[in-house]
């Protein structure tokens, strides 16, 4: 019997679980020319906005141990112009496309969610209502249980039809499984676990933060434990609700984990950048890993870390 | 985007001190066909257990695929963090996980003209073999490098001799003439009839270069220096802010629309912040 590598989230199903992570594949051009894009289960777009933006000024980036901060700000160039250019790119590359969406406020979301409303070729939205890197904390929406529900009630509203709505939020919350129940009662249909941790590098020779931003994302191997964590308990609470993990994730072995805690499927971030065909190296290492432990499909080896010990 | 770009294993031929440099040679198959100066590889570093995640990005100092093992890289490399540090202590036999050519590659004229060419440190490594083609195509090659001191000027003798004149600057004096590339450039350009400057090193001598190249009004070709996550174009964190032939400034990726820019078209002096009138500024 061969190997069901299938995966669904919500009613979008996919080849395989291996995902790319939103603002981590660029426009899927980039990636393109390390390997053919429809070998992925899913390309995961760029979260989007209303209108071009420029993000936020350089120093973005500083390494850190087993991971990075990033302070990107959201650079992008804007929903019109991304549905033009991009979509139908993608489109022709024949890869399962989810769009990520990320506004400044509920309108915003409102706004986006009625421009993907007759968008043909689409899996699924990415609703990303907790990116860190936004000047005011006050509008990471999943950090609050009322604004994590408007966000992800006004996409429902507008989005209309079949489209399933992934929520993403953040695990710097104090339950993020309260948080996973607001959206999913509000008309999420699945869950996208984790975005980066909000954190700080203060450069020791300059004496100021290091980042122009001041602070920024953790992402990578660093941040994998905390996705591991808010993936099971999230799953605990929500086991019918489907998980899309991320949170440095560098190999099929990492890819195992956050499916045992109760993801579906596994977006590939930070990995990429330190290896442009990360995300068919660990495909190929995740199965290998499946099938050596008896799972006849992917679905099998979801949650099962979740189940109790028996003799 | 680089079209050309592969990601590799590649194996190190050699690795020798060279002041305060290393000079290393990679093998690297096809990649040596298609790499012209400017362009510039990203390889991965630690080995597969490290804790460093990203890539580490090297101008190519010289390139053939002529090599007794196929095509090969040079690359000169300043061990001054722990990822140039690591890879400067591997032995040839060594393998590598590689990535390239990357970025755009200095624009060569048609006509035969007088260069300047200006480096910064190790930033003086892939102005040779761009001296090599110009040379090869008529040009007048003439160069100045600069550096802290003595040690940090690099300047192979087969290189010194693809110039038609060299002029040295050390900030302590400790060879050449005392101070920076800049206080010499303005008198190179009016006596030598300098008609194109191509330059690289850090980003304040860059900054002064496009100032004298205006004053000039020479063209002005720089490969920029901003720090890099991935080098093929999908982080987003080495953009820098750019004026486009629209007017319009735009703050784009200096890994795929660079390193090699046109010195007049940056927006300077822009850390730390968005300059007004960015597109999409916010």
């Amino acid at each position: 019997m061969s190997f069901d590598y299938a995966t669904a989230l919500g009613s979008a199903n996919f080849n395989n679980p291996i995902f790319t992570a939103s603002g981590c594949a660029g426009s899927g051009k980039e990636l393109s020319q390390f390997f053919e894009l429809r070998e992925l289960g899913a390309l995961v777009t760029k979260s989007i906005m209303v209108k071009p933006r420029s993000g936020r000024a350089t120093p973005r980036m500083a390494e850190t141990p087993s991971g990075m901060l990033n302070s990107i700000g959201l650079q992008g160039p804007g929903i019109d112009t991304f549905l033009e250019n991009d979509i139908p790119w993608l489109r022709e590359q024949g890869v399962a496309i989810v769009v990520s969406i990320a506004g400044e406020s509920v309108e915003d979301y409102a706004v986006l969610a009625r421009k993907m409303r007759a968008v043909p070729g689409i899996s699924a939205l990415e609703v990303n209502i907790s990116c860190p890197n936004v000047e005011n904390r006050g509008q990471v929406f999943a950090c609050n249980p009322e604004t994590a529900r408007a966000a992800i009630e006004a996409v429902r509203r507008n989005i209309g039809g079949e489209l399933p709505i992934i929520a993403k939020l953040t695990p710097d919350v104090t339950n993020i499984a309260d948080i996973a129940e607001e959206v999913v009662a509000a008309g999420a249909d699945a869950l996208a676990l984790i975005n980066t941790v909000l954190a700080m590098v203060i450069d020791t020779n300059t004496m100021r933060p290091k980042l122009a931003g001041f602070t920024g994302g953790l992402s990578g191997p660093a941040i994998r434990p905390i996705a591991v964590r808010a993936i099971y308990q999230v799953h605990a609470r929500l086991p019918h609700v489907k998980i899309l993990g991320m949170g440095g994730v560098s190999s099929g072995r990492d890819a195992l984990e956050l499916i045992l805690a109760g993801a579906s499927a596994i977006s590939i971030g930070t990995a990429t950048f330190g290896d442009p065909t990360a995300c068919l190296r660990i495909k190929d290492e995740l199965e290998t890993l499946l099938v050596e432990r008896g799972f006849n499909s992917l679905k099998e080896a979801v949650g099962y870390a979740h189940r109790e010990v028996t003799q | 985007m680089n079209k050309f770009a592969e990601q590799i294993t590649s194996e190190i031929i050699s690795n020798k001190k060279v002041g305060a440099y290393h000079h290393m040679v990679f093998s690297v198959g096809d990649i040596a066909k298609h790499a012209k100066p400017g362009n510039f590889v990203a390889i991965s570093i630690g080995g597969a257990t490290s804790s460093m995640v990203l890539r580490r990005a090297f101008a190519i100092y010289r390139a053939s695929d002529r090599g007794v093992s196929g095509g090969f890289v040079e690359l000169v490399i300043a061990p001054h963090g722990p990822g140039s540090i690591w890879l400067t202590s591997l032995a040839p036999g060594a393998t590598v996980n590689l990535v390239g050519p990357l970025g755009t590659a200095f624009g060569i004229p048609t006509e035969p003209v007088k260069a300047l060419l200006v480096g910064g440190g190790y930033g003086s490594a892939p102005l040779f073999g761009l001296s090599e083609i110009l040379k090869s195509r008529g040009c007048r090659v003439d160069m100045v490098l600069g550096a802290s001191s003595a040690m940090k000027i690099y300047a192979p003798l087969e290189g010194k001799r693809s110039v038609s004149s060299l002029t040295i600057t050390t900030d302590d004096g400790s060879v050449g003439t005392p101070g920076k590339v800049s206080d010499v450039i303005p008198s190179l350009i009016a006596n030598n009839g300098i008609e194109i400057i191509y330059s690289c090193g850090p980003m304040g001598m860059l900054e002064a270069i496009t100032k004298i190249a205006e004053e000039f009004g020479v063209m002005h070709q720089c490969a920029i220096e901003e720090s890099m996550a991935c080098g093929i174009g999908v982080c987003m964190t080495c953009v820098l802010p750019i004026k486009g032939e629209d007017g319009v400034i735009r703050m784009l990726r200096s890994c795929i629309d660079g390193p090699v820019v046109d010195g007049s078209s940056v927006i300077w002096n822009s850390k730390r912040k968005i300059p007004e009138g960015t597109w999409g500024a916010n």
